[in-house]
């Protein structure tokens, strides 16, 4: 919304300089988006009196002048317009003067022999348009020495303010006028009282066919009229605003739009077919050629109104073509009506049509001012064109807008935390138009203005259907009291400005608050850490991709595709993390950075609903490790994402002798080199492994590429129990190495389990220290080697106790795994 | 198709189907179509069919070429697949075997907007909030109704919303276009008194320097009896001061308007416009929304409102993340550059605590 100071000084009268208008605007809810403010580079330009104009005596085509800016020293300046003479009124720039036209900062100087102290200035070198032909020739009678800016009128800054979507009654210069009134800023201006004076029958009467099309409407005609173009007042205000001046009639609607916020139509009456204007609902197959030149299919949900030959405007939101005036108009209808705002709303999305029409109706309209809005606009056409006026045509009734709202003053403080007297909250109230039915010391209950739909509106609840029946209605009752309340605390406060409001630090249980983060919280906030702690980079990646290289990751339902995706590539809610961290690799490899080590706490989406989202704690490396003299850089591999997988799953408190691995990981992994972190046979913890060499070829990742999930919805919360004392033998332990031969076929899990469930009270612990396959050794044979820790706990060992169990062990390993123990 | 024809077909399919490996289904493929190929005759010869019969069999030698072209193409694929499966079965790896003690060296470090999440926790948390979460995926009710923003509102418009396709009730699914359905959730699951933050992933669909269409947003909910507008004004003072280090930075709070609070604020701090810098700078700089919590919203999620009121706040993660550090451009944050993530990746030893500084 777009006005420029004049427009409000002509609804507000006030002394209040343009800072204090902008800061109160902000203030109370009408937030500045911008000042244009033409006048302010052209402050310092002053208007002068060119007392003597001589030729140069060393140019043919300049002049030497002495002006006087205005106190009467007289100055030296060589001008070369050809228009420049003696006696003129014109424009100077003193020294230091910056020239918007030439972006040039004045200086003293001389040229060719002839000081030049000043400038006469062009409309050009103003940035006031084109105009170069000369200097600017004003008036004889123009003041001498006044501010050029200020005698043209162009000292009025056009403000701009963003209206909030419940605010329509500031999407009119006067409602913005009055709120900054009810501030403390000046007084409104009360509207005029027109009496117009009905000179014949309306040529046009309106039938509603359809409330739905239209609750209520006036219209008037006024015959015998010229309409030219507006007079300059009214086309500079419309031009401040970027509206285009099209005749007089149509103006006057516009400034009915802007300055009142009330939308008018005029019809040209020679035009309408039939003698009756019809609101109604569309037809099927109705077509509305639109004053915007465009067309448009209406739909049965659309109100129009129609004369005999069909629709001649969507109801609201735009006018059409056909019976629009124009020069020749020698008598107009002139309509002023209400619309459903939701309907408005509806239609104006469905034809995508933005008109300041629409923004007004679907945010509602004073529903009490149509006859005078009517009026007003009759006698200032009248004024602008002649002719004479109808009677009043008028179909539907007013609707019931009257409401009123109760304030209970402790609510001031009880809600908006601030210390209000009460005449000070009913001065405010009153201000804004409200009328006070009753008062006590405790509370006041007033009459809403009829512009202001916003408050005590009481649009319908939309609970959620689960509530219990009683709470429910208990709910909507309270918030039918509140709620008028709490508008009338948000007005007084709005007024006085909310950084008046003291802040209150907010009250704690205690000192120490309680943990923030549930411990499954905790958990995932862990996870991040762990992997970053493994040298992993923690990435936030987007959650939809491409549905092609989504469906390379798992299942791609059509419940995850989205119905309008902003970009080819974003249109499928993903699999897995580990998606987005693929290809953020390959394009990590692109750019020359093959060995990426990436990491994410994201979400996985399996369908829409809730549980169908997983909080996955996901990474990628690809390439190799790094070189360093002391260690050499290798692949990264399936041991790798292992590694993190478990790494996380041991912080996270999992018991992780529990754990088994299983070989059946999703599509997505090398079908030999990935496995299934599994707790029970059910309950899946983690994928790991080396990526699909299908999949790297389609990412374009040339090196190797490992990947792992770790589900963090499934990971059991642990297991509340304090630690038992620690186990703290008194006996040395004792460590034997055991070497098999065993095929290659055979997990190295279940030989080291076999070994560790040999003696459970003497074996602490078994290592696998040692993996060999190679030419020496059978084929499809390899060589495993563990380390098993014995640990005393009654007396030390014997020989003979140490063969025992060496027995068992090699006993139990062969077979359950029919290993066979290397000599 | 004449029968010369239908036999080269057949004996084709035959052929392939015989090729066990990618050798024996190069020389099928030689044997048709190469130079001296069956096929590659059969097409040679037309000149020499009489004038009346050749349109005919040049477009059945022509089907017949696609066809065989087609078949070739796909048995090479089969075989490859299959030639891959065994490779990658011979390649099978013990996954059972012990990982390595220690992960490869490299650096590792905790992105931007994790860290500013962590910050979240911790400031808000010293305020007494706890953190909600919720889905990504919501129905409308949670995203738009639940918080006063019915199908006509102009700001459903604004959102910019993506939405999934429609489930068995008929209503789109929306990828959450803000926190505040975390709002509703934590109302109807728990009873009063509540105070959460809901840090999370947000969607619209906007795209370009300043708008991403994920991004993050933290939510603020305090719900109880005796909760005022000083208390909004100071809980957002306390944080903001905290989270930029800055013990007197300016905050002015301003009357706005939001579907799901009354009064609405909007809050601004101090920066200066040239240098960027926060502080006393003269200029102010918008970050962030909130307001009491509107008395439709809580009825709709089941609190009377004459007994339970409260307020509400959201502000951009990136946003704020961006005016702390500096950072100049959004579109990084979700690039996964890995020198971005170097650059700007604080050290996972080092979270933030009210204790060492946040």
């Amino acid at each position: 919304m777009k006005f420029p100071l004049s427009w409000l000084r002509a609804h507000l009268a006030t002394e209040a300089s343009l800072e204090i208008i902008l800061a109160t605007l902000n203030r109370i809810g009408l937030e500045v988006e911008g000042v244009e403010d033409r006048g302010a580079a052209l402050a310092a330009f002053r208007i002068a009196h060119v007392v003597e104009a001589v030729q140069h005596p060393n140019a043919d085509r300049l002049r030497a002048l002495k002006v006087d800016p205005g106190d009467g020293k007289l100055l030296s300046v060589v001008c070369g317009a050809p228009n420049a003479r003696a006696g003129m009124k014109g424009v100077v720039a003193l020294p230091g003067a910056y020239i918007p036209g030439t972006g040039i900062t004045l200086k003293r100087g001389e040229i060719r022999g002839v000081a030049s102290e000043a400038m006469m200035l062009s409309a050009r070198e103003m940035g006031l348009g084109d105009d170069h032909s000369g200097i600017v020739d004003l008036p004889e009678d123009t003041p001498l020495g006044e501010s050029y800016v200020t005698w043209a009128g162009l000292d009025d800054p056009v403000i701009e303010i963003s209206v909030t979507p419940n605010r329509g009654d500031a999407l009119g210069v006067r409602g913005v006028a009055r709120d900054l009134a009810a501030a403390g800023l000046g007084t409104l201006q009360p509207l005029p009282t027109p009496a117009v004076a009905p000179a014949y029958a309306s040529p046009l009467r309106w039938e509603i066919a359809d409330p739905r099309a239209c609750d209520y409407v006036l219209g008037r005609a006024i015959r015998g009229l010229r309409n030219g173009p507006s007079p300059k007042w009214l086309q500079d205000w419309l031009v401040a605003i970027g509206q285009r001046p099209i005749n007089a009639l149509v103006d006057v609607t516009n400034l009915f739009t802007f300055g009142l916020g009330r939308p008018l139509h005029v019809f040209d009456v020679a035009k309408v077919k039939g003698g009756t204007l019809t609101m109604r609902m569309a037809r099927a197959g109705e077509v509305l050629a639109a004053l915007n030149g465009k067309e448009y299919a209406l739909t049965p949900e659309d109100g129009v109104i129609a004369d005999a030959a069909g629709p001649e405007a969507l109801g609201g939101i735009i006018g059409g073509a056909p019976t629009g005036c124009d020069e020749t108009t020698t008598e107009c209808f002139i309509e002023c009506a209400l619309f459903d705002p939701v309907r408005i709303a509806l239609s104006g999305r469905r034809h995508d049509i933005r008109t300041d029409a629409r923004a007004r109706f679907e945010r509602g309209v004073d529903p009490a001012l149509p006859p005078l809005a009517l009026d007003l606009a009759t006698e200032l056409m009248i004024q602008l064109c002649g002719g004479e006026a109808s009677e009043v045509a008028a179909a539907g009734t007013p609707p019931a807008w009257q409401r009123s709202a109760t304030l209970r003053f402790e609510r001031l403080a009880g809600l908006g935390g601030a210390e209000v007297p009460p005449d000070e909250a009913v001065g405010a109230l009153e201000r804004l138009g409200f009328t006070v039915e009753a008062r006590d010391a405790a509370k006041v209950a007033v009459a809403i203005p009829s512009w202001r739909n916003d408050i005590a509106g009481c649009g319908a609840l939309d609970q959620f259907p689960g509530l219990k029946p009683e709470r429910a209605r208990a709910a909507a009752e309270g918030c039918a009291v509140i709620e008028p309340e709490a508008d009338l605390v948000e007005e007084v406060l709005r007024l006085r400005g909310l950084d008046a409001i003291p802040p209150v630090s907010l009250p704690t249980a205690g000192i120490v608050p309680p943990p923030a983060l549930t411990p499954k919280q905790a958990r995932a906030v862990l996870a991040r850490r762990v992997l970053a702690a493994r040298g992993m980079l923690d990435c936030v990646s987007f959650g939809f991709l491409e549905a092609k290289i989504a469906a390379l990751f798992g299942a791609t339902p059509e419940t995850l595709h989205l119905e309008n995706p902003i970009a080819a590539d974003l249109d499928q809610m993903r699999p897995t993390p580990v998606a987005s961290l693929a290809l953020a690799a390959a394009r990590s490899a692109a750019r020359g950075w093959p060995d990426v080590a990436l990491a994410e706490l994201g979400a996985a989406y399996r369908d829409p609903s809730p549980e169908g989202q997983l909080a996955v704690a996901a990474g990628v490396r690809a390439g190799h490790t790094p070189r360093h003299w002391a260690e050499a850089s290798r692949p990264v591999d399936a041991m790798d994402a292992k590694g993190d997988a478990l790494a996380v799953l041991s912080a996270l408190g999992v018991p992780m002798a529990a754990l088994s691995v299983t070989a059946d990981a999703p599509g997505f992994y090398h079908p030999g080199r990935s496995g299934v972190v599994r707790q029970g046979p059910k309950t899946v913890l983690a994928t790991f492994g080396e990526l699909h060499p299908k999949i790297r070829a389609a990412l374009d990742i040339a090196g190797p590429a490992v990947a792992f999930e770790v589900f963090l919805d499934a990971v059991p919360e642990p297991k509340k129990r304090k630690k038992g004392a620690p186990d703290l033998p008194a006996f040395q332990p004792l460590r034997r190495d055991f070497a098999f031969l065993v095929d290659a076929t055979v997990p190295a899990e279940a030989l080291l389990r076999a070994a560790r469930n040999a003696d459970k009270a003497l074996i602490a612990d078994v290592m696998l220290f040692d993996r060999y396959a190679g030419d020496k050794l059978p084929e499809g044979k390899v060589s495993l080697a563990i380390q098993v820790t014995l640990q005393p706990r009654e007396a030390t060992l014997t020989d003979a106790d140490i063969e025992a169990v060496a027995g068992k062990i090699v006993a139990a390993v062969v077979k359950a795994t029919g290993a066979a123990l290397r000599g | 198709m004449s029968d010369d024809l239908q036999a080269l077909r057949a004996e084709t399919a035959e052929l392939l189907a015989a090729a066990a490996d990618l050798r024996a289904w190069d020389a099928v493929r030689v044997a048709t179509l190469g130079r001296s190929g069956r096929l590659t005759g059969l097409l040679k010869g037309l000149g020499a069919v009489p004038a009346e019969q050749r349109k005919e069999r040049g477009a059945a030698l022509n089907r017949l070429k696609g066809e065989l072209e087609a078949a070739i193409e796909a048995r090479r694929l089969a075989l490859e697949e299959a030639a891959l499966d065994a490779r990658l079965a011979a390649e099978r790896l013990d996954v059972t075997l012990p990982p390595r003690p220690a992960a490869p060296a490299g650096e590792g470090g905790i992105h931007p907007i994790s860290r500013t999440f962590e910050e979240l926790v911790a400031l808000f948390g010293a305020q007494g909030f706890s953190v909600a979460e919720g889905p990504d995926i919501e129905s409308d009710w949670l995203n738009f109704s639940a918080l006063n923003i019915p199908d006509h509102h102009p700001a459903r418009q604004d959102h910019d919303t993506f939405y999934l396709p429609a489930g068995p009730d008929g209503r789109r699914p929306v990828l959450r276009t803000h926190t505040s359905p975390v709002q509703a959730r934590t109302m109807l699951s728990q009873e009063p008194p509540i105070r959460v933050i809901v840090p999370g992933r947000t969607w619209r669909a906007d795209h370009d320097a300043t708008h991403s269409p994920m991004f993050h947003q933290v939510e603020g909910l305090v719900i109880d009896r005796h909760i005022h507008l000083g208390h909004l004004k100071g809980c957002l003072i306390d944080f903001l001061r905290a989270f930029f280090g800055i013990a007197d930075l300016p905050v002015r709070f301003r009357a706005s308007y939001f579907p799901f609070t009354e009064p609405s604020m909007e809050v601004d701090i101090g920066w200066n416009r040239k240098t960027g810098a926060l502080g006393a700078g003269g200029d102010w700089l918008e970050i962030l929304g909130s307001g009491m919590v509107h008395p439709k919203v809580l009825a709709n999620c089941g609190l009377d409102p004459r007994e339970w009121q409260g307020f509400a706040f959201g502000m951009g993660i990136e946003r704020i993340t961006m005016l702390k550090h500096g950072m100049p451009d959004l579109r990084p944050f979700y690039e996964s550059d890995l020198r971005w993530l170097r650059h700007w990746a604080s050290d996972p030893l080092s979270p933030p605590s009210l204790a060492e500084g946040v």
